[in-house]
């Protein structure tokens, strides 16, 4: 049988690994977005388990609103991506100091 | 046979987030993320959230890193520049990523949410949907927010498509020269004018 408490080590050790993917890939505006995916990636793991072991499917729905949210925000994402390499032909977070003072 | 399959999901799963944050070309960490959604689905099959784990594998295998991938190849990036400060910055981030794994196990671990504490569920009966429980939940008591979901998806639609579109003809834009150009004799027109007395007035009325 599956321990609610394995499921919730998995979901940590994934958040923090995406952490550590926004620390060691900061120039990369895409990992970077890839990182956020598998930080909502693990949230939902555990809003899963806890509704599979407290026998609650409301947990499933809201998995369900973070999914439309995240597709939501990696599309609009990525179109902000597209128009600042298309202005700028880099997507180098270091270059993207136009709003610096 | 459950416990080994979570065992072996959790370590593809590991594995492939690791190589997500570590390869050095985006569309292989782009494959490798698809290659964790698709696990994380296994892995949402054996908690028993069906419905879920099929719409993780439609929307983000199918549409998301679809769209993913379809950007990292349309843009031609110079990999070499965007590779800096990776070793730099990989100790404070391993210290960090280390402190928040160490301080969520102490909360987490088996000793407050082992099987002795939260036992698990009895299995569902046969017959069962977990698709049609969602349905009956989602369609009552969460219909309000399912709606605010779908007015989400359309403005996500409309962003993204007025952000990417080129032609300035048929789309009315601003024009950020002209509105820096323009004075403020542009705008207003200030006329002088005689003041009057409201007495004259009445003389000149009567």
């Amino acid at each position: 049988m599956i321990a609610l408490s394995d499921v919730l080590t998995l979901g940590a050790i994934l958040f923090s690994l995406s952490v550590l993917g926004i620390f060691i890939n900061r120039k990369n505006i895409i990992i970077l977005l890839m990182c956020v995916e598998l930080m909502l990636l693990a949230v939902n793991l555990n809003f899963i388990a806890f509704s599979h072991f407290s026998g609650d499917i409301g947990g499933q729905i809201f998995v369900f609103f973070i999914l439309t949210v995240a597709a939501a925000e990696a599309a609009i994402g990525l179109a902000i991506l597209v128009v600042l390499f298309r202005n700028l032909s880099t997507i180098n977070v270091s270059e993207l100091d136009r709003l610096k003072g | 046979m459950e416990q080994i399959l979570f065992y072996c999901f959790s370590a593809v799963l590991i594995f492939a987030a690791t190589m997500v944050i570590t390869v050095r070309n985006p569309v292989r960490a782009a494959l490798f993320l698809v290659l964790a959604f698709f696990t994380s689905a296994g892995i949402w099959l054996l908690l028993e959230a069906e419905f879920l784990a099929l719409t993780l594998v439609l929307v983000y295998v199918g549409a998301v890193m679809v769209l993913f991938l379809f950007v990292v190849m349309m843009l031609d990036i110079n990999l070499s520049s965007l590779q800096e400060g990776f070793t730099r910055y990989l100790p404070l981030g391993i210290i960090v990523a280390a402190l928040i794994t160490i301080e969520m196990l102490a909360v987490l671990d088996a000793s407050h949410f082992g099987l002795d504490i939260v036992s698990a569920p009895a299995p569902q009966p046969e017959g069962y949907s977990n698709t049609k429980a969602i349905g009956l939940l989602l369609y009552t008591t969460y219909v309000y927010p399912f709606e605010i979901a779908s007015v989400i998806l359309t403005v996500a639609i409309i962003a993204a498509i007025t952000l990417t579109l080129r032609d300035t003809k048929s789309r009315k834009a601003q024009v950020v020269s002209e509105q820096v150009k323009v004075r403020a004799e542009d705008r207003v027109r200030v006329v002088k004018m005689k003041t009057s007395k409201p007495d004259n007035d009445q003389e000149a009325g009567s």
